[in-house]
């Protein structure tokens, strides 16, 4: 046992981290730590259906959950400032990963999407899904807002080159998120609604852009995403059958392990992607609306702690990596109900796999250390 | 430039999150309103469809192309097999009383409930595990008499691979093995729908994405128990293709034969193709015992053997060139301008370095005499390579050597070979680093000190001196068939050219290697045959070194600690169609034990093309071990 005091140098009575104790000494946030671990526990539950009531599944996601949420822990004790510091270059070395990826990378699954390291393997994209909102955050943060036009311009550049080289990979998915993620750094530094409007035409218009980058096969990959009907093994009939198992759900379900449409193999990735249709089927909409509200408690608390934030940065970024995570919600359970086209976009911290659990994690990490690293302000 | 305002700052964030905030709620309520739409305005519709839903996707699994040798001998085929096979969910009652019951009439091993099990944590409750295979006819004759008592037990017949030559082709081939956690995370999940095994190692994962095909659909129509009614829709699966080896499974197997008890590699190339025609390792394993998933006792004794069978010498095995390399060595010597072909030499039977003490010694004890180039190769003298070696220097002989290959991979296409190591002062100080010494370009010489190679390098390399310069990638697979147009795409080598300073230079060192086997001194003319000429160069590598004032007298050395034989030639001298690489671990001299058995291979080749011979057609054996 160390003999030398603390340093007591900030812990005023207002201080927070007197206040809240413990958790909030080691900081982490209390209401946003039990949101999550809520939604884990209760995306184990449905994992044990919808992967057959498959034990060996079950724990390596759990032994994942733990992984995240040590990730969660050690992010939330690095300073704000540390962060806004590292901005520019996780964003420097970010993109020319991308760069990497798309020159040296290693084809898995179709697609270009992991760089090799020699000791791990690397998903240069997930590290970028952080790293944009932390770049616009800090180009933006130093000068006053809302910002002139154009340092608008040249924030939306730096949006749009990661998103370009995800595309080209391709993983449209992502790339959406990563876009969506620059575009909400935009719309809370409180840009005009016409700029707004603008830009979302700005983003419709690169479309086409896009289209031009593409080879071939990818051109078909993404006809496919549009059109199920064009799949032989039928996106298509991934739709009626998610429709199918989220209807016969009805408003309590068909029971635990009782669902029809899942535990009978007509749900295709029912583990991963289309977890959210065995939720409905097997809890009902009383299923369906309790994870919502576990999500939007998650939301709500994640903007909170955006306007509690110190400075710009901080809001900033809190903010954007709350609303992505809304976006994810929104794009997977969209797909899965037939209200968006299909997106390969995971329900977040249910759908079974790794990758986006850890980037998810780390992201809740900063929003943690945005609100518990506190200095006193002079008003 | 505005000026910050934080206060201001602050309030506009606020409203905006306030905005977002209500964004949010608003969507995730559109979201509500359409669940609710589906799950109770539209619920009785749903669950009508639900109960009627008789729609099911069925992957059809494409057959795995076949594998023949150069005469279209089967080495490697789609087999039906009969598995007793259990569905967890449908069982009544515990799995483990069943499979006792199940034991009572059909035999079931400890190796078969530890596969159960291992595989049954790995799937879901309504997948079938596979609890026995490779049942006989009458086995499941047997079993379908008493099914009844079993509900969720099944017999399912499903195509297994099966490699007729078991050990002599295991090496080359390699084997499929059912799908792992990691072959899963490297594969399209929808293309090995339906599809349990997937190549492991060797030929048959090299080749993989030609040989698995790619996956079918069926749309069908089941019935309430899932039972199929009719077919709606049906994409076929198109078959992978078909592999036709350069490799003669024949030549294969007589090189192994000659190999006796030994362990060791023979490789043999048609040099002028780069096309493998043997590729055996001794001792071999059966690769049968892999696609049903071998028993962990099984595998540990594979592992625990000795003579570690599951290691492929002929591509990872790396072994001192002794004086196999020096017709390389000597062209080198020509080449560059060191040595003329006549200068000679004299050999006391031993060399020293000027000013140094130390004696490197010759295998013969009172030395050679008088040597030149064709004297040094035929009777193999060390000390003219020791001379000859110090003379050219590290630097020109290594960058010589490595116009052949040697130190790197061939670029077979096989994967898993080893580059072997061709000793240079970068080499050196990148591995070491510590700086090269003039001894070490005196061993280097005669292929020992940090000299390794590999059985399928030094036939590359003997290819690339018998066909003029040309240094190919060898290559087992010669073309790939598309079934069922029958249509057929080669799959030629690349071919890297040696640049030639003189020819008279090469026609000297092919007529050197001549003199070794029909010369009168030659050390391989124990091997000479009246119905072709061979070229060719005997080697035996150190695998134990000897004291500076002892003697080796290898019946007093234990067998582990025995020099390897090697041997290394081409045939005919004048037109060579075939190039081999001999290694016999432990087999003493090259002379003696791997000279004979390149004579046999070249006798199986060379006889029935040159004098039109039938030779017997390969079978596979009964019980090869």
């Amino acid at each position: 046992m160390s003999l030398s005091l603390p340093d007591l140098g900030d812990l005023t009575p207002t201080d927070p981290n007197r206040r809240q104790g413990v958790l909030a000494r080691i900081h982490l946030d209390l209401p946003l730590l039990l949101g999550l671990a809520l939604i884990c526990a209760f995306g184990s539950v449905i994992l044990y259906s919808a992967s057959g009531e498959n034990a060996a599944q079950v724990e390596r996601q759990l032994v994942r959950f733990g992984l995240a949420f040590v990730v969660l822990v050690g992010v939330a004790q690095i300073r704000p400032e540390q962060l806004y510091r590292w901005s520019p270059w996780l964003y420097v070395l970010g993109t020319l990963m991308l760069i990497g990826v798309l020159a040296f990378g290693d084809v898995g699954k179709g697609a270009q999407r992991w760089l090799d390291l020699g000791v791990i393997r690397f998903q240069p994209s997930e590290m970028v899904k952080l790293a944009v909102p932390m770049m616009i955050a800090w180009y933006l943060a130093d000068k006053a807002l809302p910002p002139a036009s154009s340092r608008l311009a040249f924030a939306a550049v730096l949006i749009v080159l990661p998103v370009l080289l995800i595309a080209k990979q391709p993983d449209l998915g992502t790339s959406l998120l990563v876009a969506s993620a620059g575009v909400f750094v935009l719309f809370l530094a409180g840009i005009s609604w016409r700029l707004m409007g603008g830009l979302l035409a700005l983003g419709a218009a690169a479309a086409p852009v896009l289209w031009l980058l593409m080879r071939d096969y990818q051109k078909q990959r993404v006809l496919t995403f549009l059109d199920p009907a064009k799949d032989p093994l039928g996106a298509g009939y991934h739709i009626i059958q998610s429709k199918i198992a989220i209807g016969s759900g009805g408003i309590w379900g068909k029971g635990w392990l009782n669902g029809t449409q899942s535990q009978l193999d007509f749900l295709p990735e029912r583990h991963t992607d289309f977890i959210f249709a065995v939720l409905s089927e097997e809890f009902g909409l009383v299923g369906v609306v309790t994870l919502l509200l576990l999500y939007l408690f998650v939301i709500l608390r994640g903007l909170y702690i955006a306007t509690r934030a110190q400075d710009t940065f901080g809001r900033l970024l809190a903010g954007s990596l709350t609303l992505v995570f809304f976006v994810y919600l929104f794009v997977n359970a969209g797909m899965v109900s037939g209200l968006l086209p299909v997106v390969g976009v995971p329900l977040p911290l249910v759908s079974y796999g790794g990758t986006s659990l850890v980037t998810l994690m780390a992201g809740f990490g900063m929003l943690m250390s945005i609100h518990t690293h506190r200095k006193l302000l002079p008003r | 430039m505005q000026i910050k305002d934080h206060l201001r700052e602050e309030q506009a964030f606020l409203s905006r999150a306030i905005i977002a905030a209500l964004l949010v709620i608003l969507v995730l309520g559109a979201l509500v309103v359409r669940l609710a739409q589906l799950q109770v305005v539209e619920h009785a519709h749903y669950t009508t469809l639900s109960k009627d839903n008789r729609v099911k996707l069925v992957p059809l699994p494409p057959t795995r192309g076949l594998v023949y040798d150069r005469n279209g001998i089967l080495l490697a085929l789609n087999r039906p097999a009969y598995s007793l096979e259990l569905v967890p969910e449908r069982v009544e009652g515990d799995i483990d009383a069943t499979l006792e019951r199940l034991g009572e009439y059909i035999e079931i091993g400890e190796d078969d409930l530890e596969r159960f099990h291992k595989l049954k944590r790995r799937k879901r409750r309504f997948d079938s595990v596979p609890v026995r295979v490779n049942l006989d006819l009458e086995e499941a004759a047997h079993f379908a008499v008493v099914s009844h008592l079993f509900p969720g037990v099944d017999i399912k017949a499903q195509l297994l691979r099966h490699y007729p030559f078991e050990e002599a082709t295991a090496h080359v081939l390699g084997y499929v093995g059912r799908i792992s956690r990691q072959d899963l995370e490297t594969i399209e999940h929808s293309q090995y729908a339906g599809t349990s095994h997937i190549g492991k190692i060797g030929l048959e994962k090299t080749y993989e994405s030609m040989l698995h095909g790619s996956v079918g659909v069926q749309q069908v129509e089941v019935n309430s128990v899932g039972r199929v009614v009719r077919v709606l829709e049906e994409t076929p699966p198109v078959p992978g293709q078909d592999l036709h080896l350069h490799l003669d499974v024949r030549l294969q197997q007589i090189a192994l034969d000659a190999l006796g008890d030994n362990n060791g590699a023979v490789v043999a190339l048609d040099p002028k193709t780069g096309g493998v025609l043997v590729l055996a390792s001794k001792p071999g394993y059966n690769p049968n015992l892999f696609v049903e998933g071998i028993s962990s006792k099984a595998y540990r004794a594979l592992q625990g053997n000795r003579d570690n069978p599951l290691y492929d010498r002929a591509l990872r095995g790396q072994y001192p060139p002794g004086s196999t390399v020096k017709p390389f060595i000597g062209l080198a010597g020509l080449e560059t301008g060191t040595m003329r072909y006549d200068t000679s030499v004299y050999c006391p039977g031993f060399f020293q370095l000027p000013g140094h003490e130390h004696k490197y010694r010759d295998w013969k004890k009172g030395g050679h005499g008088l040597m030149d180039l064709d004297t040094a190769i035929t009777q193999s003298c060390d000390v003219y390579y020791y001379k000859l070696a110090y003379e050219m220097g590290i630097d020109a002989m290594s960058e010589f050597l490595q116009q052949f290959g040697f130190g790197e991979k061939t670029g077979i296409d096989l994967s898993g070979e080893s580059s072997g190591i061709l000793p240079s002062r970068e080499w050196k100080r990148k591995t070491k680093r510590q700086p090269w010494y003039p001894g070490e370009t005196v061993i280097s010489g005669i292929g020992q000190g940090y000299f390794l190679t590999t059985p399928i390098q030094l036939a590359a390399a003997t290819a690339a001196l018998a066909n003029n310069g040309h240094l190919m990638s060898p290559r087992i697979v010669a073309f790939s068939e598309t079934r069922p147009e029958y249509a057929r795409t080669p799959l030629s080598s690349n071919d890297r050219p040696i640049p030639i300073q003189s020819q008279a230079d090469w026609d000297d060192v092919h007529n050197a290697l001549l003199h070794v086997v029909q010369g009168a001194r030659g050390t391989a003319r124990r091997i000479q045959t009246d119905f072709y000429s061979i070229a060719g160069k005997t080697g035996t590598a150190q695998v134990f070194s000897v004291a500076q004032e002892e003697e080796y007298i290898e019946e007093e050395v234990a067998k582990k600690h025995r020099d390897h034989a090697l041997f290394v030639a081409y045939a005919p001298a004048e037109d060579p169609q075939i190039a081999i690489a001999v290694v016999v671990e432990n087999g003493g001299s090259g002379s003696a034990t791997a000279a004979p058995v390149a004579r046999k291979v070249l006798d199986a080749y060379l006889l029935p093309r040159l004098y039109g011979e039938v030779a017997e057609p390969a079978v596979p054996r009964e019980n090869p071990s």
